[in-house]
């Protein structure tokens, strides 16, 4: 049987990987837009977070495999559409992910100055729709919206000394702008109160011993969160206590003199929501933000933040906003609930939509690490396996497969890269590198990347 | 063998030529123990894998739990996505209550970490940070079963 997956990124190539492996006559097609592969494990993770990206030698060894295929810079939806893919094979994985944002829905959202988390990413991990994003950097403070993990790589990544960055493959232009850089106070700031943060203990404690820097927060914040801490479980218990502790404790002496040393200020707001981006009369920049005060009701996962009718104008010249990514439709014939961003399912059976599937982001909503897709996508894959041993996936009658494809790309002018492209092009990325002292150099437009694939 | 050695080592160090001769074998045949500890030490490591198989296997003191469990292809699939440097909780297992407290305490970054596995319980462990000692000889491990409907439309978000 014959599989196409379309999306190169964790959700794809874990799909890809269980059904190799779970079935010995099935064959994988991997479908991906940008010339080179692995979506946000080499887009999303921070630079500074190599080890996370180690995913990437399961996922080379899955595509080397000799039942499965990487086609790059082929465009689903434009170049080939997803009806055409299922006449060519028994099966169709959709794994394309999350490339969209969550809008805050204020006015001032789209003044300069202000920018989605997933295009700050993007600008510093070198994605070529992100080149152009030069974020101005010449402000004092800096104030991120959410406080889950995106935020606190975005906050490090701002505050980190850059002898820290040169060292890591964070895309060229923006190591450059961040030596520039003149931001020296982060807030991440949050609707809701200490016990909802999103982050995880990891991250949190990198901020806490980030070298050049020091926290500051609100005392009153903090009142009656340790009371509260009783019979909460681990995780939380343990990442409550590193955020009580870094807010109210006094420091012993080594650390009070390295905070003493420390030009940079990061901290948690709690209890605020945006209500407008604010913008100097007679200029068009940023200027500040306005916040609306909320009072929490209920306790743990399920605390809602509600209005109080307060607001607070905190200045600042530049606004991230980091409240979600989402997933955006790329074909019409494929079911999209747009309320929810995802494509219905169940189990990674599409709704309604005989030898469809999906897997990742786009099947479950955008959260989760790496390990969290992995599972979601060997569901997938047990799902779509379950139904070509019951019959309810036809895999009877032979498909063309690739062959079809091809044909199809090569009318209509567009050249695949394979993985041996890729190849080509990792090697001239990683011998860039080198030369600087950094893992990798990316190349950071589809043309270099296409000119690198075709040497 | 190194029992000359030993032996004048153990002539320097007393006088009586009696005293001498005993000490030289003690010598001797402590250091043929440890030899031979070494060369047969073996540990005994039980898997008990996703669907509840044992799968006994023979390992050696200083093998990792994770490599171990790749080399007798148990569970290869998705285990190890880090490769041992402590940032996923893939590798996550059980361990019996009979050697949970024989292995050294975690350190700060192995809590961290399992703080995100799923069904974390007060044995809980990441495999590839433990290595194989001689009191860990009979030590089972047992891999979480991580169910179906974990990922089910609905479920609360996880922090990324």
């Amino acid at each position: 049987p014959k599989v196409c997956i379309i999306g190169s990124g964790p959700a794809g190539f874990y799909t890809a990987q269980h059904l190799i492996k779970a079935c010995q006559d099935v064959e994988v097609d991997i479908y991906e837009r940008l010339p080179v592969p692995f979506g946000l494990v080499r887009f999303g993770v921070a630079p500074d977070h190599p080890e996370v990206k180690n995913v990437i030698n399961t996922f080379t060894q899955t595509a080397k495999h000799s039942r499965c295929s990487f086609y790059g810079n082929v465009n689903v939806g434009k170049d080939v559409t997803v009806g055409e893919l299922q006449g060519a094979y028994h099966a169709v994985v959709l794994s394309y992910g999350a490339e969209g944002n969550r809008r805050m829905g204020v006015p001032g959202e789209d003044l300069p100055g202000v920018y989605s988390a997933k295009d700050f990413v993007g600008w510093y991990n070198g994605l070529p729709s992100c080149r152009e994003l030069k974020p101005d950097l010449s402000c004092e403070t800096a104030v991120i919206l959410g406080q889950g993990n995106v935020a606190l790589d975005v906050a490090r990544i701002l505050l980190s000394p850059s002898d820290i960055l040169k060292k890591t493959d964070i895309a060229q232009p923006a190591l450059e702008a961040l030596a520039e850089s003149r931001v020296r106070k982060v807030l991440i700031v949050g609707r809701r109160g200490p016990m909802q943060v999103a982050c995880t203990i990891k991250e949190l404690r990198e901020m806490v011993n980030l070298p050049g820097t020091r926290p500051e927060m609100v005392t009153a914040d903090f009142e009656g969160v340790s009371e509260a801490l009783k019979d909460v479980p681990r995780p939380r218990k343990r990442l409550t206590d590193l955020l009580l502790k870094t807010a109210l404790d006094a420091p012993g002496d080594k650390e009070l003199e390295r905070r003493r040393n420390a030009a940079k200020v990061w901290g948690f707001l709690f209890y605020r929501s945006p209500t407008e981006i604010l913008a100097d009369p007679g200029c068009s920049r940023t200027a500040g933000i306005r916040l609306a005060v909320n009072r929490l009701e209920g306790s743990g996962d399920a605390a809602r933040a509600v209005l109080t009718g307060e607001v607070e104008d905190v200045s600042c010249g530049l606004v991230i906003s980091s409240i979600g990514y989402k997933s955006l439709p790329i074909d019409p014939a494929v079911p999209f609930d747009s309320r929810r961003a995802v494509v219905p399912n169940s189990v990674g059976r599409v709704h309604q939509a005989a030898g469809l599937y999906c897997s990742g982001w786009l099947k479950t909503g955008p959260t989760g690490v790496i390990a969290t897709t992995m599972n979601n996508s060997f569901d997938t894959a047990r799902s779509l396996l379950e139904d070509m041993d019951s019959g309810a996936l036809d895999v009877s009658a032979a498909k063309p497969g690739s062959q079809a494809v091809s044909s199809l790309l090569e009318e209509r002018g567009v050249k695949p890269v394979t993985f041996s492209d890729w190849e080509k092009i990792d090697s001239l990325e990683t011998r860039r590198g080198e030369a600087r002292g950094k893992p990798r150099e990316k190349l950071l437009s589809v043309e270099e990347m296409l000119k690198a694939a075709r040497t | 063998m190194q029992g000359s050695g030993f032996k004048s080592l153990a002539t320097v160090k007393s006088g009586n030529k009696h005293n001498r001769k005993r000490v030289g074998l003690y010598l001797k045949s402590v250091f043929c123990l440890l030899l031979l500890s070494f060369l047969t030490s073996r540990v005994n490591v039980v898997y008990i894998d996703r669907s509840g198989e044992r799968i006994p296997v023979k390992a050696k003191v200083g093998d990792n739990v994770l490599y171990l469990a790749h080399k007798h292809g148990i569970d290869l699939e998705g285990e190890g996505a880090c490769e041992a440097s402590l940032a996923c909780s893939t590798c996550h297992v059980y361990v019996n209550s009979a050697h949970l407290d024989k292995l050294p305490e975690p350190e700060e970054r192995e809590d961290d970490m399992l703080d995100m596995a799923p069904m974390l319980q007060e044995n809980s462990r990441l495999g590839c940070q433990i290595i194989l000692t001689p009191d860990l000889d009979g030590i089972e491990l047992t891999l979480p079963k991580v169910t179906r409907n974990f990922y089910v439309d609905g479920h609360v978000p996880k922090p990324h």
